[in-house]
């Protein structure tokens, strides 16, 4: 079965590493994809490192994007910008709080848009 | 200066590095007090590889020129003003497409460019940051008809001046509301070199 995906996108490496280790603690299947860091793992977001991690992380049921702070989310919107995929889409949420929320929806086989209707209720 | 032209454009960006080179450490302390310290470096990076991306290059158009610096800054820069610089020359880069860029054109580029980075950081004028440099710069260039290098710099210094009255509502700063009062905006200021240094290519003439 295929799962919609998730691209957590931190300042730090090491921030979206902690995240994803708590989320694989209660799933394993839904694909986690990692955007932490500059390009050279500095404090920062690298754009190429996110359109990346949406490659990876597509099954054909589209990616939705976690960000933490400011130039994260521009970075993001270019990569949505810049992708040729469809259904992929940048989570409003809490990072940690929304990537766990979406990951157990996506769990459950929830669409794209299902699972951000979801978060627009919780958060 | 009649037209904006590839050389023009490269003297531009290598006058805008040395000037940030330079200017690094300043940036960075300037980032530091309201900031996440990081604009010198990220800055001082994106920069340096535009420099090493530009010379190792031939072009036919200034919006080629305008294009490799718009994708560089995006993917070296790293902070905030990576997606807002690169967005403002990706624009620059799209209004100039295959023509010469006269006066009209590239104060047209200039007005896609400031909606671009304004679109981009959900910003307006008055919130401290870059757009209050670009906006006033671009305000100038639209009640003008000619290249004017004096009132390029003199505008940009006094908007850049001006941000340091100003309380930050957008951008990393804006999370110490009242307390960024006093400080210069660094990417105002690193904005500022940018417009300081195309005023010299412009006065410099042909």
């Amino acid at each position: 079965m295929a799962y919609a995906g998730i691209v957590l996108i931190s300042h730090s490496p090491k921030v979206v590493e902690g995240i994803k280790d708590i989320i694989r603690q209660v799933n394993q299947d839904v694909a986690i994809e990692l955007a932490g860091g500059t390009d050279d793992n500095q404090i920062g977001t690298s754009i190429d490192k996110i359109l990346k991690a949406i490659e990876r992380a597509d099954e054909g049921k589209g990616v939705l994007l976690v960000y933490d702070l400011g130039s994260a989310k521009m970075n993001a919107e270019m990569a949505v910008e810049m992708t040729d995929r469809e259904h992929i889409k940048i989570v409003e949420a809490p990072l940690i709080e929304g990537a766990y929320v979406a990951s157990v929806e996506a769990g459950m086989g929830k669409s794209v848009d299902e699972i951000i209707a979801t978060l627009e209720r919780e958060f | 200066m009649e037209i904006f032209q590839v050389e023009h454009a490269r003297k531009w960006m290598k006058a805008t590095n040395e000037r940030i080179q330079e200017k690094k450490q300043e940036l960075t302390e300037l980032d530091q007090a309201i900031g996440d310290g990081d604009h010198g470096i990220n800055m001082a990076r994106g920069f340096r590889e535009v420099m090493t991306k530009l010379d190792g290059e031939t072009y036919q158009h200034v919006a080629d020129v305008m294009k490799d610096v718009a994708m560089t800054l995006m993917s070296k820069v790293g902070g905030a003003a990576g997606p807002l610089y690169g967005t403002a020359f990706l624009k620059l880069s799209m209004a100039f497409k295959g023509q010469d860029v006269d006066y009209p054109l590239f104060t047209k580029g200039m007005e896609d460019a400031v909606a671009g980075v304004k679109q981009r950081g959900k910003s307006e004028v008055g919130e401290k940051t870059l757009v209050d440099v670009w906006s006033a710069v671009l305000e100038k260039l639209q009640e003008n008809d000619h290249f004017d290098g004096s009132l390029m710099l003199d505008t940009a210094k006094a908007a850049m001046e001006n941000t340091k009255e100003t309380m930050a509502t957008k951008g990393r700063a804006a999370y110490l509301k009242e307390r960024s009062i006093g400080h210069l905006d660094p990417g105002s200021v690193s904005s500022f070199y940018l417009f300081e240094s195309l005023a010299g290519v412009i006065r410099e003439g042909v």
